[in-house]
């Protein structure tokens, strides 16, 4: 075996399996790498190597017990994992990229992460993100920027940067991220591999700290299709500590060496070709397209005539809930606390001080929005207006299986390119953010290299619950095509 | 001088009686509990947890929502009630804000003195969290997080007391149902019935509202009743001063019985409310809610109408017999195992049996003289089986050793002596015995009549029967 930091997933569980390779082997491979490469990209905020090796051993006991017939094999049994800090990990700090979390360690396991554990994961550490997982590009961490593995120069996208780049980077075979309006897609674009964002109630909220609420999902970044797939079913299903996680049968997602896409409808929105967007994006998406037709697939011209309002109403209904949601970070019960005389100068000091730029404009524009006065106009408008957007895509799936379009109008973009113009890093989101309004799921995946040997990536959008028709269509163009068999060239 | 009437809405909190919190699975109660022993990472708001409505609150809100005469919504929400303050750890509380639980409603208030009903209207019934206590202690601010996420119903009222006795009355009306309908123990002492009020002043015949102040801090029905009286006696005294009455927050001052000025309200707090997105709607399909309903008693203030027009009894007794619930069933029971004049039943309850209850300081389910039992005792009086105050006697050793009344009489020959002979040798003993008083009643002192018949009870422990012995005593002493 070569590396085994290249093991994709399902290769990697298929050896764990086979007695070829142990789990420490495997974790401490991943481990090495990190070492390795970490100074360069900076894709964790908090490393937990001792657990890691701790899970692996354990993990191996019960492999070897599995393989004497006296157990069955848990489904990801060894894999190691690389997790976004902002779920939460028992006895493992999380920081959401924030200041004010730089202590917070919590003591209970998010839902996704109870689960994953119990199916027998390794996880490798917290990774870098922006701050509170607003951003498009990892560059407002507390923590430090993460760069991409492809180009040191720039961005690996955002929110969920840190877990892209160390997928990319073959330090994980798999990652967590959240996905609230594009931050698993857009990075796992700007990186070259794969990226779920699931239905809105899909995983489990429980423990993924809140941004936005209603548009917060849990999201999985691996190398290839398959590999998210695999990840699937172990973390899909109802959640009693979750109100909004639905009881809906998990589909199988178990996907076949067939690549054939006949019967299957595929829409494009003539709304997400747009001008500005850089044009190899749009030739490389037009061609991956043209891929997937030649599979079988029927291309049918949609459209979804709210797009251009998505970005708007995104900006007001996420600032929204996070200013409330924000709230909680007062400087009393954990976190980064300014000792302060009185009570609201404890209060001022530890907000003032502990939030980063960023997360203090969304807070102020999302109280703004909701204030006596304003609400009507903006708040209850952009509800109403998220009401067509979903509408939009409803009207959409009579006719289509799924939707295909870029995930961001341009390839990854240099570090400190947007940081000045917050509205140039907000357009980054631009093709993300409908999904997360309509509640839809949508799978990233690479479809290609633009000129300055940048991957580019391509996102089916689907029904409600149908993320296995978005697997199928993405697992058959890459039985066709090998760009997520690319790997970036790292020392 | 102008003579003003008060114009008084009273906001109440209700804590509910559930086994754990609104949102999490911690013990709801923790009065006897020591601070912060009763959380969890959800009700004190750690980043990433998510609540989770508890049926059980819904239940409650929906038995008191019925019990006002709120229309029930079939599908209400949550919002996000937006203010930062260090007892309360999300930085909002969970509330429900335009499309609560209940809708409306009203309570007829009797008035003890006028005999009439006051209609009083609510105007807001909706489920929420409490949020935790701060106080000072040594310099130091302390935070007790264990009642955050307890639930809460808050009900408010329109403008439609007009006296400081009808808010009190209005209070002890909602405590007796609250309990009645065991949604809430209802105690002010303890903060499970909070209540704030608010009051202005305006001339008698006037319909318009002047500007109210808000008093807070009032744990005791008592304490309502003379903070209000307190309050308007001000109001009235600055408006005859000719001066303006301004917004304020007053603070009650338990001890020295005196409102002090909190703050000024001059503007209303921004709480930039908006749906809960952590919840789902609360949606109360026919099934779910009619078996709650199924479980609404009939209410206190119809129980005591229909004892008086079913069963005759006067307002003082249907008040008395309906205080409690399970007081009412038993009285209800007993008349039904009866059979007889009800107002005979209620003479027994108030006289007897309330006595003894109240004298141990127990409910009425616990004593072992059942409802049938009491209904026994009063057919053996009536029978002429026993005497009164046999009956009397009857009650106690009924409740001490639960055998049956019969069963006691039997055993210990309580019957009542109706032999002519036996009476009338006890009281030509008597009379052998009393020679003094037999001649002074011959002299014409016939009142003494009364002490020769008790003498023949004495003799006879209390089973001869009263008038034949009489009878029989006049008789011989008129020879």
């Amino acid at each position: 075996m070569t590396d085994l930091t290249d093991l994709t997933v399902l290769d990697a569980l298929q050896a764990l399996r086979s007695g070829q390779v142990s789990s420490r082997e495997l974790t401490q491979a991943c481990l090495d790498r990190i070492s390795r490469l970490e100074p360069a990209i900076r894709a964790f905020i908090t490393l937990t190597p001792e657990l890691a090796l701790q899970q692996a051993d354990e993990a191996d006991r019960k492999l070897a017990a599995a393989r004497r017939g006296s157990a069955n094999f848990a489904p990801l049994l060894g894999l190691p994992l690389a997790v976004k800090d902002v779920l939460t990990v028992k006895g493992v700090r999380c920081t959401c990229g924030s200041r004010i979390l730089e202590n917070f360690v919590p003591p209970f396991n998010a839902t996704v992460i109870e689960r994953l554990l119990a199916a027998g994961v390794v996880v490798l550490g917290k990774t870098n993100m922006d701050e509170f997982a607003m951003g498009s590009s990892t560059e407002n961490s507390a923590y430090g920027p993460t760069r991409n593995p492809w180009n040191l120069e720039h961005v690996p996208g955002g929110s969920s940067g840190g877990s892209a780049a160390a997928v990319a980077a073959h330090m994980a075979p798999a990652a967590l991220g959240s996905d609230t309006g594009g931050s698993v897609r857009q990075p796992a674009s700007y990186c070259g591999i794969s990226g779920l964002k699931p239905t809105y109630g899909r995983f489990s909220r429980y423990g993924l700290v809140a941004y936005g609420s209603s548009l917060d999902t849990v999201g999985i970044f691996a190398r290839t299709v398959a590999d998210v797939a695999a990840l699937f079913p172990v973390m899909a299903g109802m959640d009693p500590l979750d109100a909004t996680s639905m009881d809906l049968p998990v589909p199988d997602t178990t996907l076949s060496a067939s690549a054939d896409l006949k019967g299957m409808r595929i829409g494009l929105p003539a709304e997400y070709f747009i001008d500005g967007m850089q044009p190899a994006v749009e030739n490389l998406v037009r061609q991956a397209i043209e891929t997937l037709h030649s599979l079988g697939a029927e291309i049918i011209p949609i459209s979804l005539p709210h797009t251009e309002y998505a970005l708007p109403v995104y900006y007001l209904i996420a600032p929204a809930e996070a200013s409330a949601n924000l709230a909680r970070y007062d400087g009393i019960r954990f976190g980064f606390s300014q000792q302060e005389d009185e009570m609201w100068a404890i209060f001022r000091e530890s907000r003032g001080g502990g939030f980063g730029q960023e997360v203090k404009r969304r807070i102020m524009l999302g109280t703004y929005a909701l204030s006596a006065g304003y609400y009507d106009a903006y708040y209850g408008r952009a509800q109403k207006v998220r009401t067509l957007i979903k509408r939009d895509f409803e009207k959409a799936f009579e006719s289509v299986d799924a939707v295909a379009a870029p995930v961001a109008p341009s390839s990854a973009f240099r570090l400190g390119e947007h940081t000045d113009d917050p509205i140039a890093m907000y357009l980054e989101d631009v093709f993300t953010l409908p999904a997360n309004l309509a509640g839809v799921p949508g799978l990233a995946f690479p479809v290609g290299f633009d000129g300055s040997s940048m991957p580019v990536g391509m996102q089916l959008m689907g029904r409600h619950y149908r993320e296995d028709q978005l697997f199928k269509i993405a697992h058959a163009y890459q039985q066709v095509t090998d760009w997520h068999r690319r790997s970036p060239q790292l020392a | 001088m102008t003579s003003y009437e008060a114009v008084i809405g009273l906001e109440t909190h209700i804590q509910l009686n559930t086994t754990t919190k609104i949102f999490c699975s911690c013990k709801a109660d923790s009065w006897f509990d020591p601070p912060n022993t009763n959380i969890c990472p959800v009700c004190t708001g750690l980043p990433g947890v998510l609540p989770v409505l508890n049926r059980a609150v819904v239940e409650k809100g929906v038995l008191l929502a019925a019990a006002m005469h709120s229309e029930i919504r079939p599908v209400s929400f949550f919002d996000r009630k937006n203010y930062f303050y260090p007892d309360l750890p999300k930085g909002y509380q969970i509330s429900q804000y335009d499309m609560s639980l209940g809708k409306g409603g009203y309570m007829d208030l009797p008035m003890p003195q006028s005999g009439g009903v006051r209609h009083i209207t609510i105007t807001k019934l909706h489920l929420e969290e409490d949020a935790g206590k701060t106080k000072n202690e040594h310099g130091r601010r302390m935070i007790d997080f264990n009642r955050c996420g307890v639930p809460l119903v808050e009900m408010v009222t329109g403008p439609d007391l007009r006296t400081a006795d009808e808010a009190a009355q209005y209070l002890i009306r909602l405590r007796q149902l609250l309990r009645w309908l065991g949604i809430s123990e209802a105690d002010m002492e303890k903060g499970h019935l909070r209540c704030d009020a608010n009051v202005s002043i305006r001339p008698v015949g006037a319909t318009y509202l002047n500007t109210k102040t808000e008093i807070k801090n009032v744990n005791s029905i008592d304490a309502v009743r003379e903070a209000i009286l307190k309050e308007i006696d001000r109001q009235t005294r600055e408006v005859d001063a000719g001066n303006r009455i301004e917004a304020w927050t007053l603070e009650w001052d338990e001890d020295r019985g005196v409102l002090k000025k909190m703050r000024s309200k001059e503007t209303e707090a921004d709480y930039r409310y908006f749906r809960e997105p952590d919840l789902l709607p609360l949606r109360l399909d026919d099934a779910w809610k009619g078996q709650i309903l199924s479980g609404l008693p009939e209410l206190p203030l119809e129980r005591r109408a229909r004892f008086m027009s079913e069963f005759g009894l006067p307002e003082y007794d249907a008040d008395i017999l309906t205080a409690e619930r399970r007081l009412s069933e038993y009285f209800e029971a007993a008349v039904k195992a009866y059979g007889g004049d009800p107002k005979r039943v209620s003479n027994w309850m108030m006289n007897d049996i309330l006595r003894m209850v109240n004298d141990r300081g127990i409910s009425v389910t616990e004593l072992k003289l059942t409802p049938v039992y009491l209904a026994e005792i009063i057919k053996l009086v009536d029978s002429g089986t026993v005497n009164t105050s046999t009956g009397k006697a009857l009650v106690q050793k009924v409740d001490e050793t639960g055998k049956a009344p019969a069963e006691i009489v039997q055993a210990e020959g309580l019957a009542k002596v109706s032999d002519d002979s036996a009476i009338r040798a006890v009281c030509q003993e008597v009379m052998a015995e009393s020679p003094k008083e037999v001649a002074a009643f011959k002299g014409g002192k016939e009142t003494l009549m009364g002490w020769f018949v008790g003498q023949v009870m004495k003799k006879m422990r209390g089973k001869a029967d009263p008038a034949l012995a009489r009878s029989i005593m006049e008789e011989l002493l008129k020879q």
